[in-house]
């Protein structure tokens, strides 16, 4: 035999001695995934840096602060030079529906895009499993090692497991508090035991779900728990690419026989039966993290973390055959069908109009997000008020937002009548720095120009240091009927 | 795939429906059972913590001692720490200070609307609005002075109105004259007739020589077209020129009462409130 056959031959038989001992997941027991580099591989671990953000974030400092920070019990959230307050949230609405159409987007066009490569569930699984693949070895010995009676050996690696799963956990949780609270402070108190009960509380959760969910759930998170999952998968389409398995070059598939078939590698591969590329290896079953079979094509299960094509394609290189049999592929391209566009996709396109709206909403708040914010409430009870001096007065209380670090001071003016005399406001009125002021003002206008019942009034206030910082309210006046 | 609920070896309850439906005998998953009795446990813990069972007298207390009242009135003390250093701040100051200072009629304004609501407002209206036969207060109309201090008299002390009838002492005539003379008067005139008897008739020692009233006794300001008792319609003014304010033989007279609130409040509380109404859009 010449040498690339033999090798061939030496592979097919290691493959297939393999392949008996994967099998599809079926709930029934943990899944111990083989880990085979690759190119998707590397993808993966490259877009998995994506959350080192969540654990590194906190600990970036701004003009003395923390530079991002959720400050709840301030009602702030601090962005480097941006203070967002409650009255500036719609803008979290537009965040969140642009990244609500930008998972839908990405899943239209290349599937589960979020799951394989940067969901939390998946992302610290997989940290999961390398780690316990760094202390309990390849797939087949842990599972050995599963069997195993309770030695001194298994206890104390089982042991050293648990407890980096668990201070993962406790790091998950201590990360995401940081980002409430002045990280550095909080590490001090959680250090010295003084931090608060809530804290603790928030963190314990964070320890035992997270080592809950990734240690011991895993695939189980995404196939029972996650609703993500489901709402993903109905927005494929037949154009969608996905890792797919191409069938027709696949099928029918065939273990040993088809060495005859193989070993020929410089002849045309024969038209019989058994001409199918797909050795039966189980090698995409045995990368994969959720345990699924992909030649039974697209499953809820699938994850899309691509793994598979990488197996495949070491697979495809020992037995001397083209890549590709497992690729990123659409429904259409595999049937032979004509692939379409991405620009005549128009629920693509209207997901990134949606997108590019949102994403314009949002950085027009950003540049207007004034320094003031006014709002004027009208008395109610009375509407208005007869004075002995003939004049009808109305009662306002204004609450201005000062939005600045400083405190400062805003005159008030009030447009919608010639013969407004506004009440209370001779002085600038004092804003206190980050807080809303409120003020009662009034306004009087002679009995005999009132004209209608009600009009339309302005209030304006403007900030006595700034004068190009103010903002505006329309309230009315009202009167006696005519 | 295989079934992994293979049923064929769990004992059943001899009960079987059309051939193969049968009753197991399954226990309910483990799970299931341990959050059932942790649930019993929770229960019993919390009959031996709080009050549970009700007896034929009372109630077994639990070993905590908990009662809403109590839980009430912790809240309560929490409120009262938070409002503790402005009350001190009030106690030394006259009402006259509190109302120059920012800060603390705020507060008043703020922690004393409650009261308002519940002393005042059922007469004078939801912010100081008025009603048919009790004077508004938010505006700058009044009869015994608008001034802080008045206010506070009025609230301390009471006021009581005093207007005599005269439906016994005059003719028909004079009374539609004197009625013509006060509608003139809130318009800026003056009846001729109507106020020869004005000042005749000692009206004036009240209402003032112009109808501009006499705070001193509570004499309503005629000309200011604000009238006491509402509607200002001529019907109304000759009414209460016949059947007067608050006159003890007649029962079909203007009743003008407010009750001094000396005895039922604080000091405090009374100048507290004379900042609210003074801030309610009036005080001078």
């Amino acid at each position: 035999m010449s040498e690339p056959v033999k090798e061939v031959q030496q592979n097919l038989e290691q493959l297939c001695h393999e392949a008996d001992y994967w099998h599809v997941n079926t709930g029934g027991e943990s899944i111990h995934a083989k880990r085979m580099p690759g190119f998707y591989r590397s993808i993966k671990w490259l877009s998995m840096t994506v959350w080192l953000a969540f654990f590194i974030g906190p600990y970036f400092r701004w003009e003395g602060r923390q530079a991002i920070l959720l400050d709840i019990p301030g009602r702030q959230f601090h962005f480097y030079d941006i203070t967002i307050l409650p009255q500036d949230v719609w803008m979290l609405a537009l965040v969140l529906l642009f990244f609500a159409l930008l998972l839908a987007a990405v899943t239209s066009i290349a599937g589960r895009v979020f799951c394989g490569y940067f969901c939390f569930q998946t992302v610290w699984t997989d940290i999961f499993t390398w780690i316990e693949e760094k202390l309990e070895g390849q797939p087949s010995k842990r599972m050995k090692l599963e069997n195993a009676p309770w030695t001194f050996a298994k206890v104390r690696i089982k042991f050293l497991k648990h407890t980096v799963w668990l201070l993962i956990g406790a790091m998950t949780g201590i990360s995401f508090t940081a980002w409430f609270t002045d990280a550095y402070q909080l590490w001090y108190d959680y250090l010295t035991l003084q931090a608060p009960m809530f804290a603790w509380l928030t963190v314990g959760v964070f320890t035992f779900f997270t080592y809950l969910f990734a240690g011991h759930m895993r695939e189980q998170v995404c196939f029972w728990l996650c609703p993500y999952a489901r709402i993903q998968g109905v927005m494929y389409d037949r154009e969608t690419i996905l890792p797919t398995y191409d069938f027709a070059r696949g099928e029918p598939r065939g273990k040993l026989k088809k060495i005859e078939n193989t070993v020929n590698v410089d002849k045309p591969r024969q038209n019989d039966v058994l001409s199918g590329d797909c050795i039966d290896c189980k090698q995409c079953v045995a990368v994969c993290p959720t345990g699924i079979d992909i030649r039974h094509g697209q499953q809820e299960g699938c994850i899309t973390c691509a793994l598979c094509i990488d197996a495949c394609d070491i697979v495809m290189d020992k037995i001397k055959r083209p890549r590709g049999l497992i690729r990123y592929a659409s429904l259409d391209e595999i049937e032979g069908k004509p692939v379409i566009k991405l620009s005549r996709r128009p629920r693509v396109m209207l997901y990134m109009l949606i997108m590019v709206l949102a994403a314009a909403g949002i950085i027009y708040g950003l540049n207007t997000l004034g320094s003031l914010e006014l709002k004027v409430l009208h008395e109610r009870q009375p509407l208005y008020v007869l004075r002995s001096d003939g004049f009808v007065q109305n009662k306002y209380v204004l609450k201005i937002l000062n939005k600045t670090k400083n405190d400062t001071r805003v005159t008030v003016n009030a447009v919608g009548h010639e013969a407004i005399h506004l009440v209370g406001a001779d002085k600038p009125l004092l804003l206190q720095a980050g807080r809303v002021t409120a003020y009662t003002l009034f306004i009087r206008i002679p009995g005999d120009v009132v004209l209608t019942e009600s009009m339309p009034i302005v209030y304006r206030v403007v900030d006595t240091i700034n004068p190009s910082s103010y903002a505006e309210y329309e309230s009315m006046f009202f009167g006696p009927a005519p | 795939m295989k079934n992994k609920n293979d049923s064929t070896a769990v004992p059943d309850t001899g009960h079987v429906w059309d051939d193969n439906l049968r009753e197991l005998t399954n226990q309910p998953p483990r799970w299931w059972m341990v959050t059932l009795y942790l649930s019993g446990l929770f229960i019993l813990g919390y009959f031996i913590l709080y009050p549970a069972i009700p007896l034929a007298t009372g109630y077994t207390k639990g070993v905590l001692d908990w009662t809403q009242m109590k839980r009430f009135n912790e809240s309560v003390k929490q409120i009262e720490a938070v409002r503790a250093p402005f009350e001190n701040k009030l106690k030394g100051m006259s009402a006259l200070a509190i109302l120059d200072d920012q800060e603390l009629s705020t507060y008043t304004v703020r922690s004393v609307k409650v009261l308002f609501g519940d002393r005042c407002a059922p007469c004078h209206g939801v912010g100081g609005a008025g009603n048919p036969g009790y004077p508004i207060l938010a505006d700058d109309d009044w009869l015994y002075g608008g001034s802080i201090d008045a206010i506070q008299d009025s609230i301390t002390d009471g006021r009581e109105g005093m207007m005599p009838a005269f439906g016994p002492i005059l003719s028909e005539q004079e009374l539609n004259d004197l009625t013509q003379h006060v509608i003139a008067l809130s318009q800026g005139t003056e009846h001729a007739v109507g106020k020869t008897l004005f000042e005749d008739q000692g009206c004036s020692g009240c209402h003032g020589e112009d109808g501009k009233g006499e705070q001193m006794v509570g004499g309503a300001n005629l000309t200011d077209g604000i009238w006491r008792f509402s509607p200002g319609t001529e019907d109304s003014i000759k009414y209460t020129i016949v059947h007067g304010v608050n006159e003890p033989d007649a029962a079909e007279s203007r009743q003008a009462i407010m009750p001094g609130f000396e005895k039922q409040l604080s000091e405090a509380e009374i100048k507290k409130l004379a900042v609210y109404v003074h801030k309610l859009g009036g005080g001078q």
